[in-house]
Formats: C-alpha cells, sequence, structure tokens
C-alpha cells in the first residue's frame, strides 16, 4: 500500500500529541508499519504545533513533507490556513472552528484575519469543519478537543475504527475513558 | 512484542534491558525524556545533576565503581562537559560508559546548531548515530560491549526527528545489572601528566583497533541495488535517502567515529556517482575527500544549515523536486508566549516599561525577549545572564555610563552554572541587578525537578536548597524578595534595586503555575467600562483580545484560557477588568 501521511496541526496545550499517539498506537496494532514525530519543547508554550504520522507498510523517513500529506487535521483554523500547503492535490482537511488568538493578536501587534475560513475554502476542496469544543464539552469536558478531531477523521483513515476505540480505551487515564469515548463518537457523527 | 516509542524511550529501555546501573543528566531538549523514561522503568537508580560536567562526572565515578552508566544531555551541555570528557577519553572506563548526546539540526528548541560529530573526533572516541527508535535501543547494548572491549568511553548521538520520532521496537532479552569491582589504578585514573603521556599513546593505539572493528562491524552496512547511484549517510538522513531514492546503493554508517575507510573506498569503487549525505557539517566529506576519494554531491549541494528532507535531497541529487503550494503568507505568527498567569509576565511588563538593558538566560523567560515586551537584550549560554551583566558594568563604569545592567536567571539555571557568575560579580566588587525567578522547576524542559524542588528525579523526598541564604553565602549583602505579579511592587522593588550600588538581587518566589497546576477564577471585562486603549494588551497574554472589528473594539477574556493572575487588571485605569464570579476557567 502507499504511505498514509497525516499531519496533525494546532496550538500548544490542545492534545495534538495525545491525538498523534493514538493513530500511531492504532496503526501498530493493525499491524501496520508507523512512524510518528513532532517538535516539542517551546512549542509548548501557546506556539504553533505540528505532528506528523506516517502509516504504512513500511515506513522510512519521520517527516511529512510538504505537498504530500492524504490528510491535515487541524485543532484551529489559522493553523489549517498555516499547515495547508502540506496536502497533497486532492488531499483532505478536518478542523476545528473554534479560533485561539495569537500572542501577537492579543498584544494587538497582528490581527486575526476575518475570512479564515473562506481563504480554506477556496484552498481545499475536501475540507470540512467542526465545533469541536461544543462537541467536547457535551462529552463532558473541553479538553476532549482532540479526541473529537480523531472521531471525525476516522472514517477517511486506513485504520478500523474498532482498533481506534480500543486503542482510545487503553490510553485514557480511567476517569477520562468515558469522557474520551464520548468525544470520539460525537466527533464521528459530525 | 512490538512497542511504538521515541528513540529518547528505546535508548531508556535499551539501558534497563542492557545492564544499566546508573545514569545522570542534566534536561535539555531533544535529549530530556531519556532519564524520565530510565526513571519510569523503576528498577535502574538514575538522577538529575545540576549541570552536565556534575552528570558526566558522577556517571565516571560509576563506571569506575564497575557499573554500566550512561550519561544524557543536549549538544551544548556537551560544551559545559568537556573538561571532563577530554581526559576521561584517556583513562578509559571500567563498567561500560555511554554518553548519550541529543543534536538539534534545525535549531527547534537551542541557542545553536552545533555538530556533536566533531566531539567525537576531538575526544577520540567511537560514536553510534541510530536512525530509528529500533537502533536507538540496539545500540546502547552493543554500546557498552564497545566501551567495555576498548576501553573507552563511547558517545550515542541522536538528532531531534531520531529523539522525539516513534517507530517500532522490539525488546531484546533482559540482562542483570553489570556491576564488576571496584579497583585502585593510579596510572589509569590519575591524569598527571606522566601518565596522561602514556595514555595518550594508548587512545591512538585504540582509535586504530577500533577503526579495524568498523570496517569488519555489521553497524556499517553496505546495502547494493542500482549501482549508478551510491550514498553514504547515517541517522535520520538514511531515512529520507531511503525516501527519495529507494533504488540506491547506500553505505549506511552507524559506528561514525572512527570511519572504515576501506570499506568506504571499497563502496566509492563500485558506483558510478558517489553521494555524501550528512546533516550539518560535512564531518564525513571531509574525510572521505581527505582519503583521495572523489565525492561528485557533498555540501557543495547540500546545506550546512538546518534539516535535510528527501525533498531536498532530490533537488541537489537531480534536480526535481515535488510540487508544492506555497505556505499561505500574511498571516499572524504564532510564537510560543509566557503561559497565562506566568509570573514572568508581570516582571517583564515592567522591565520592558523601565526600558533596562536585560542580560538573559536559558529558560522560558527568554520569551522576554520577543515582541511585545522586548525586554532581553543578550542571551549566549546558560549562566551567562550574570557573568555578562558583571562584564558590561565593568565596561560601563569606565565609560562613564550610569545605567546599571539587569540580569534575569531561573533556579534551575541558576544552579546549573549562575551561582559561579554571581560568585565573581561579589568577588570583583561588580553593579548589576540580578533577578532570580526561583518558580521551583525546570520549566522550559517540561518541569523538571532540580536541586531546589525538593524531590529528586525517583520521586524521593529532598534537600530543598533555598536561594537566599545561598546569594547571602556567596557576597552578596543586598537580598530582597520580589513579587512579579503586584507590577507596582515590582517596578519599586526594581527600581530600588538600579538605584542601590552594587551587586543586588532581587528573589521572586512564585511557583510555575504549569508545573504546579495552580488553577484561578477567569477575569471579565465590562464592556461598558472598557474604552479600547489596549493598555493591558502591553502584558502579551493569549487570553487577551480584541472584539470583533466594527466600531470602537474592546478588549475581552477568553474564559477558556484566562487563569485569573490579575496582571492585566493592574493595567486597566478604567475600573473595567475584574475577577469572573463564580465562573471557573474551563478549557485550562
Amino acid at each position: 500500500m502507499q504511505i498514509f501521511n497525516i499531519v496533525i496541526a494546532g496550538v500548544g496545550g490542545q492534545g495534538v500529541l495525545m491525538a498523534s499517539k493514538v493513530l500511531a498506537e492504532s496503526a501498530l496494532a493493525s499491524n501496520m508499519d508507523v512512524k510518528q514525530n513532532e517538535v516539542h519543547g517551546m512549542a509548548q508554550r501557546g506556539g504553533s504545533v505540528i505532528s506528523f504520522v506516517r502509516i504504512g507498510e513500511q515506513v522510512n523517513s519521520p517527516v511529512v513533507m510538504p505537498g504530500s500529506a492524504d490528510l491535515l487535521i487541524s485543532f484551529e483554523p489559522l493553523e489549517a490556513l498555516r499547515y495547508i500547503h502540506y496536502l497533497k492535490p486532492g488531499g483532505r482537511l478536518v478542523y476545528n472552528r473554534v479560533s485561539i488568538n495569537p500572542s501577537t493578536v492579543a498584544a494587538g501587534l497582528a490581527v486575526y484575519p476575518d475570512d479564515v475560513e473562506q481563504q480554506i475554502a477556496a484552498a481545499c476542496a475536501e475540507a470540512q469543519g467542526i465545533d469541536a469544543l461544543s462537541i467536547a464539552r457535551e462529552a463532558g469536558n473541553g479538553k476532549a478537543v482532540n479526541m473529537v478531531m480523531v472521531g471525525t477523521v476516522m472514517k477517511h483513515l486506513p485504520l478500523k475504527e474498532e482498533i481506534i476505540t480500543e486503542v482510545v480505551k487503553q490510553i485514557s487515564q480511567h476517569k477520562g475513558v468515558e469522557v474520551n469515548l464520548k468525544a470520539l463518537a460525537g466527533g464521528a457523527a459530525a | 512484542m512490538k512497542k511504538i516509542i521515541s528513540g529518547n524511550e528505546a535508548i531508556a529501555l535499551g539501558f534497563g534491558d542492557s545492564g544499566g546501573v546508573f545514569a545522570s543528566g542534566y534536561p535539555g531538549t531533544p535529549s530530556t525524556e531519556t532519564l524520565e523514561e530510565v526513571a519510569r522503568l523503576g528498577d535502574v537508580y538514575c538522577e538529575w545533576a545540576p549541570n552536565e560536567k556534575v552528570a558526566l562526572e558522577s556517571v565516571i565515578g560509576a563506571s569506575i565503581a564497575g557499573g554500566r552508566s550512561l550519561s544524557t544531555m543536549k549538544h551544548v551541555g556537551v560544551n559545559v562537559a568537556a573538561d571532563a570528557l577530554l581526559t576521561l577519553t584517556y583513562t578509559g572506563v571500567n563498567g561500560g560508559l555511554i554518553l548519550m548526546v541529543s543534536d538539534d539540526p534545525g535549531m527547534h528548541s537551542s541557542q545553536n546548531e552545533q555538530d556533536s560529530r566533531n566531539y567525537a573526533k576531538f575526544a577520540k572516541v567511537p560514536m553510534l548515530d541510530p536512525s530509528d527508535s529500533q537502533e536507538a535501543y540496539d545500540m546502547v547494548r552493543i554500546g557498552f560491549e564497545i566501551s567495555e572491549q576498548f576501553d573507552t568511553p563511547l558517545m550515542l548521538r541522536t538528532t531531534t526527528r531520531i529523539s522525539h520520532a516513534k517507530g517500532a521496537v522490539v525488546q531484546q532479552e533482559k540482562i542483570a545489572p553489570q556491576i564488576g569491582e571496584w579497583v585502585k589504578d593510579v596510572p589509569k585514573y590519575v591524569m598527571l601528566p606522566n601518565f596522561g603521556k602514556l595514555k595518550h599513546i594508548e587512545v591512538e593505539a585504540r582509535l586504530l583497533k577500533l577503526q579495524e572493528y568498523a570496517e569488519t562491524s555489521p553497524l556499517n552496512r553496505v546495502e547494493m541495488r542500482d549501482t549508478e547511484l551510491g550514498i553514504i549517510t547515517s541517522g535520520v538522513s538514511y531515512q529520507h535517502v531511503r525516501e527519495a531514492y529507494p533504488n540506491a546503493s547506500i553505505l549506511k554508517l552507524g559506528l561514525i567515529h572512527p570511519l572504515p575507510m576501506r570499506k568506504i573506498s571499497e563502496f566509492a569503487a563500485s558506483v558510478q556517482r558517489l553521494v555524501v549525505v550528512e546533516e550539518m557539517d560535512a564531518i564525513f566529506e571531509e574525510q572521505i575527500r581527505a582519503n583521495g576519494i572523489e565525492v561528485e554531491i557533498g555540501k557543495n549541494k547540500l546545506p550546512l544549515c538546518g534539516e535535510i528532507n528527501a525533498d531536498i535531497l532530490r533537488t541537489a541529487i537531480d534536480g526535481t523536486r515535488l510540487e508544492a503550494v506555497s505556505p499561505v503568507e500574511g498571516l499572524p505568527q504564532r510564537p510560543p508566549v509566557f503561559c497565562p498567569s506566568c509570573a514572568h509576565r508581570g516582571l517583564f511588563t515592567i522591565l520592558s516599561k523601565l526600558k533596562v538593558f536585560v542580560s538573559g538566560d536559558i529558560g522560558c523567560y527568554t520569551l522576554g525577549a520577543l515582541p511585545p515586551m522586548n525586554a532581553m537584550h543578550s542571551v549566549i549560554d546558560m549562566g551567562a545572564s550574570i557573568s555578562a551583566a558583571h562584564g558590561m558594568a565593568k565596561v560601563n563604569a569606565i565609560a562613564g555610563r550610569t545605567e546599571k545592567p539587569v540580569a534575569v536567571i531561573g533556579d534551575s539555571t541558576f544552579f546549573h552554572s549562575g551561582m559561579t557568575g554571581l560568585m565573581s560579580m561579589a568577588y570583583n566588587g561588580g553593579n548589576a541587578l540580578v533577578i532570580i525567578m526561583d518558580n521551583r522547576t525546570t520549566g522550559m524542559t517540561g518541569g523538571q525537578e532540580n536541586p531546589g524542588t525538593g524531590l529528586t528525579l525517583q520521586g524521593d523526598d529532598a534537600r530543598q536548597v533555598e536561594i537566599a541564604p545561598l546569594v547571602k553565602a556567596l557576597g552578596i549583602d543586598n537580598v530582597a524578595e520580589l513579587d512579579a505579579y503586584d507590577l507596582k511592587a515590582t517596578e519599586a522593588a526594581i527600581k530600588k534595586g538600579l538605584e542601590t550600588p552594587g551587586p543586588y538581587v532581587l528573589i521572586d518566589k512564585n511557583p510555575c503555575i504549569l508545573r504546579y497546576k495552580i488553577r484561578k477564577p477567569a477575569i471579565h471585562v465590562d464592556q461598558d467600562k472598557c474604552t479600547g486603549c489596549r493598555a493591558c494588551l502591553k502584558v502579551a497574554c493569549m487570553a487577551l483580545g480584541l472584539t470583533a472589528s466594527g466600531e470602537k473594539q474592546k478588549v475581552r477574556v477568553d474564559p477558556n484560557v484566562c487563569n485569573g493572575c490579575g496582571i492585566c487588571t493592574q493595567m486597566c485605569k478604567f475600573d473595567a477588568m475584574h475577577e469572573l464570579e463564580g465562573a471557573n476557567n474551563a478549557n485550562l
């Protein structure tokens, strides 16, 4: 099979790394080769975060290059636009419509563009925006945005939904299991 | 059973499975998780040292006592530990000794882009360069064997894309902790000149033996495919090469110092075009060329700076590249920023207002250099804030300038190497204001323990170093407390420190809100009172923003992000910002 390239983008603190872990563990549980890679460190402090997951029979490089992603998952609209050039022609984008101000905007040094979603739609024909924060809150915790996003993209992955659900069950802390599974289901229905 | 783990986790696991008994390091991205994972193993002793030199020296002692031991650090940490390393190579080891060093090509989280392979050459020690998590795991065991067989320290080098990339790993059989005899051996361990001279001869002979080993070791592997293109490479670059040229022949180096020159020469003769692919310096290429082997493409086409990827390789080797759309231009940047409710925000709001020269250091507070604060004016290396401020003050005095420099440093960095600079300032009659942000954690690397936190890496209770008595003992008479959440008091304290002649130390003891999970109710902006003057935005908090464009824009607070520290409320002259009653922030 061809390598399936996923890019996950968001803001430090949104749970991009946990979502990446779910996808990577699910690939392993499906007997596929997988490499997952992100850059952390300074990115923890509200900065832009980007993570790569590559799934296939044999995966060498841990890096997804611009123009080669099958799927871009963005936890924030501006970050979707920032990394939209990673998509290959015909690639798919799923993004959370809830925006978070960059510090530059918060400080009045820059303006958050009011046409981000229009720009996304113009750049990507296969874009789907969801209100992941509301779905996460309905599931019981606003922090479960990451599991909502995983839920929404499940049907587009070369992975079985049952396997992803099982992985989420395994890696959630006890009291988080219920919320995460609800978030996953809520995302899938979005 | 297969596991999917990072290179750092793999090295930790390899250490536990390969008879490791003692590990010590200092946190530094991208190496940090290695020692944290050793701690998670539960059955292997490990500790954070206050700096990399202490870590490596402790590991040297552990090796002398017969234990297989590991020291971990980032590339710039080796500069701190280099004094120990360059003589350790003479004494050799007793128990196997591995120095793990993580390079950061692309400078994702570092102050420079140095290539640690230079240290293997410099110290004349063998170096292993894994290309994925499985190799990182396997190379710990083979590394200990090489270290013990050749009586040498061994460097295990990773880069960010190895340390932080996750891939499948199959474990080997776990062996028992390896602990040998503790023996007195003066000519081996006492590097007086007479003994050192003999040892230097041994080191050169050892290097020749290692080179023979490298010629036949499966660590250096030839993969013959199409002979039109032959590529010599190692580490993560190997993966990019496989991606870009699946049909090319490859000499994949695992033991990258000393190089197997005969093997390289044979490989070069068996292919039509020879390409050397390595990130950062031309370490392989220079040695290969020095041996009279022709290299068609190396650093003449490939970058010395930043990371390599498959696209860069294709462009360099045959001029083809992936058709990619360009990034969208003009988007607002999203740089890292102080966490909502971090005490650093209060400090830098005032330093920015006072427009003083701030000599900075390595830690979260380095973000004070970014707009809109722009309140840090030099950052060099761990501890330099204090010693550099001292030098500035001396020249300022000679030049007749009256402005006093301000040094800003955190607790872990102060313990690492700020203390000696402060002692020098006291001893040499310096004149700087030193602000120590003692938030009781090593923040920027993710909240590790240090000698001030009261806990060890393995979670045991520990003595807590108090900074104020330490500072006084170093010879500083003027020591005062600071509360950076109180802007007026902070301004007054800093002004007093600047006006008082001689060294002056302020210590802020507010704990890291991220590390200690401190939660407060969010602030609310009364839209009737807010005039849109934007004074509060100067504190550069992610929780603040302007209302949608239209008529007069006012400030709003995102209750999901705000953590109620109240720094912004102190900037408001119109009494528009208050604690939101009854509502707690939902997102943090």
